[in-house]
């Protein structure tokens, strides 16, 4: 029997008039990969936000490891093992890809970072390098943040985001901005370095190829709602995530062109 | 700098600078003096400014160590300047911790605003207050220094020395701070304040530490002030204070603490000379030499050296 890590109870959150979750419950087990699609104001991202910390739901809770933390900052939900990455990348632009890594492990090994410790010590640059080699930024160890490309900032990105050794680690739409090209090896190497920390991963996604490749179960969104939860191909199949979700382009691929 | 090392160059500057305070002109011990103890705010408002909180309130706490060694003077009789600093830094830190709270909660222009509403607080009520002066404010006795009673000269120079290594003592400590863990992340807090709650980093308690920091530095300028002068009164709280340590910050660069020193001297020297030989027009003068410091030197003092160092500094 699989272990629930993560539950998120009848959440609800509105904005105005539009209502971004509506009773959503999902249960996230120990090692799943979660595939979360859904077209552009389904709810996606407000569900990891309000998973995270950066919106309170309305109504509903999140349960982590049998807690609620759903009233939990961001800063306390981080300490407890829950992680994400960010649409848009998030960085610190002024300072290099390694002292990012320096300030996520400074801030990972204590609640109270010291006062006038070095930052930059011998053993932490170590640790630093090892973080960027592991998701292939060794190569710009040395440069500015805002000068690197999107691809390499979606990795340090997701990279910060793994310093904690997070249990639950959410992505919001890692390949966005990335080319064709560049999509496959950036999730092959994501996947490549979490995997070794045995965490459940949920990925926000619009591109269903780089879905159906690494989810082993998705669940489609639709005006704040949950249409569909599954295996990744019960789910693309599902008719109504065909109409509201994944549209012309997976009916093409997965039945032949039209005539 | 880097090369030679941060702490090695202000221990140097301490070895040169503390026997000239025995020979130097009184006039100029003095000045050198006020200098530094206003240097001692800038130090803390730079380290403050790295991190996002550019008060326009540090007289509050300049003003209230002064008062602070002023009311423990004179209606305590604790007259030894070391115990005088003691206090004044112990009243920064409380008033600090209890507004710290409330102020840290606020960024960029509504942080500055509320920050200088509360140094005019003070100010409104030392103004108000007939038994502590009013406008005219009060003398201090002649400090001590750890039981001696030097006369009022060699009482001067000894001050000097203690500002001095206040001074650079400071400035080696929050050097060793801008580079630590939570001094780092104070930048990171400018950056990105978003980035640094989802690495588990607590930016209320950065934030704090460094308005501390802030207001012990201004507090202890604030008492070597008042031991400079023998005299305090409502200005020290006053806004244009406040905004005089902002201009001398911004002059003098926040990419390094110990450039606040420097500039401070710096704009007290100009200012007395100034003072003295264009007596109606010192503003001019004043205002001249900052302007030309703004155009060639738009990063401040310190990117005198940090072009030397090839990489630019922080504005």
């Amino acid at each position: 029997m699989t272990r629930t890590v993560l539950e998120a109870r009848n959440l609800k959150k509105r904005f105005g008039a539009v209502v971004a979750a509506d009773d959503i419950s999902i249960t996230m087990a120990a090692g799943e990969v979660i595939g979360l699609i859904g077209a552009n104001g389904a709810g996606k991202t407000t569900f990891v936000n309000m998973v995270t910390g950066h919106l309170k739901p309305d109504a509903g809770q999140v349960v982590f490891e049998g807690s609620d933390v759903t009233a939990l900052a961001p800063r306390a939900m981080t300490r407890r093992g829950i992680t994400r990455s960010f649409q848009v990348a998030q960085l610190f632009p002024q300072l290099s890809s390694r002292d990012n890594a320096l300030i996520a492990l400074a801030s990972a090994e204590t609640e109270q970072p010291a006062l006038l410790g070095d930052l930059r010590i011998p053993d932490r640059i170590a640790r630093a390098d090892a973080l960027l080699a592991r998701f292939g930024l060794a190569d710009v160890a040395d440069r500015l943040t805002v000068e690197l490309p999107q691809g390499k900032r979606k990795l340090l990105d997701i990279a910060l985001a793994m310093v904690g050794e997070g249990r639950v680690l959410l992505l919001d739409e890692p390949t966005s901005g990335i080319s064709a090209d560049e999509k496959f090896p950036l999730m092959d190497l994501v996947m490549e370095a979490i995997g070794g920390a045995d965490a459940t991963i949920l990925f926000v996604e619009h591109d269903m190829e780089i879905v159906e490749r690494y989810a082993s179960r998705v669940i489609a969104f639709y005006e704040g709602r949950i249409i569909a939860d599954g295996a990744p191909a019960a789910v693309l199949a599902d008719a109504a995530v065909r109409r509201h979700v994944v549209g012309a382009e997976i009916h093409r691929r997965h039945e032949g062109p039209r005539r | 700098m880097a090369k030679l090392g941060t702490h090695a160059l202000l221990l140097a500057a301490a070895v040169v600078l503390v026997p000239l305070g025995l020979v130097l002109p009184t006039w100029l011990v003095f000045l050198v003096t006020i200098g530094l103890a206003k240097g001692l705010v800038v130090i803390g408002l730079v380290v403050m400014m790295r991190a996002g909180l550019v008060s326009f309130g540090q007289g509050l706490y300049y003003g209230l160590g002064a008062y602070s060694a002023g009311l423990a003077a004179n209606f305590l009789g604790l007259n030894d300047a070391v115990l005088l600093l003691v206090i004044g830094a112990a009243v920064g830190i409380v008033v600090a911790l209890g507004l710290g709270v409330l102020l840290v909660r606020y960024r960029q222009i509504f942080f500055a605003m509320l920050s200088l509403a509360v140094s005019m607080i003070l100010y409104g009520a030392l103004v108000r207050s007939t038994a502590l002066g009013s406008t005219d404010g009060f003398n201090l006795p002649p400090p001590t220094f750890l039981g001696l009673a030097p006369d009022v000269e060699t009482g001067r120079r000894i001050l000097f020395v203690l500002a001095l290594l206040l001074a650079l003592g400071t400035a080696s400590l929050l050097h060793r701070f801008t580079r630590s863990p939570t001094g780092v992340l104070g930048e990171a807090i400018v950056m990105n304040e978003i980035r640094v709650e989802y690495l588990g980093a607590s930016v209320s308690r950065v934030l704090l530490i460094t308005y501390v920091i802030g207001a012990i530095t201004a507090a202890l300028g604030g008492v070597l002030v008042a031991l400079a002068t023998s005299h305090i009164d409502p200005d020290l709280a006053f806004w244009t204070t406040s905004g005089e340590f902002v201009f001398v910050a911004i002059l003098s660069g926040t990419g390094h603490v110990a450039a606040s020193l420097v500039g401070m001297v710096l704009f007290e020297t100009v200012r007395s000379f100034a003072f003295q030989y264009s007596p109606y027009t010192w503003q001019m003068v004043v205002g001249t030499a900052m302007l030309l410091v703004i155009v060639f030197l738009p990063y401040g003092l310190w990117s005198l050296v940090s072009r030397g160092e090839g990489r630019s500094a922080r504005p």
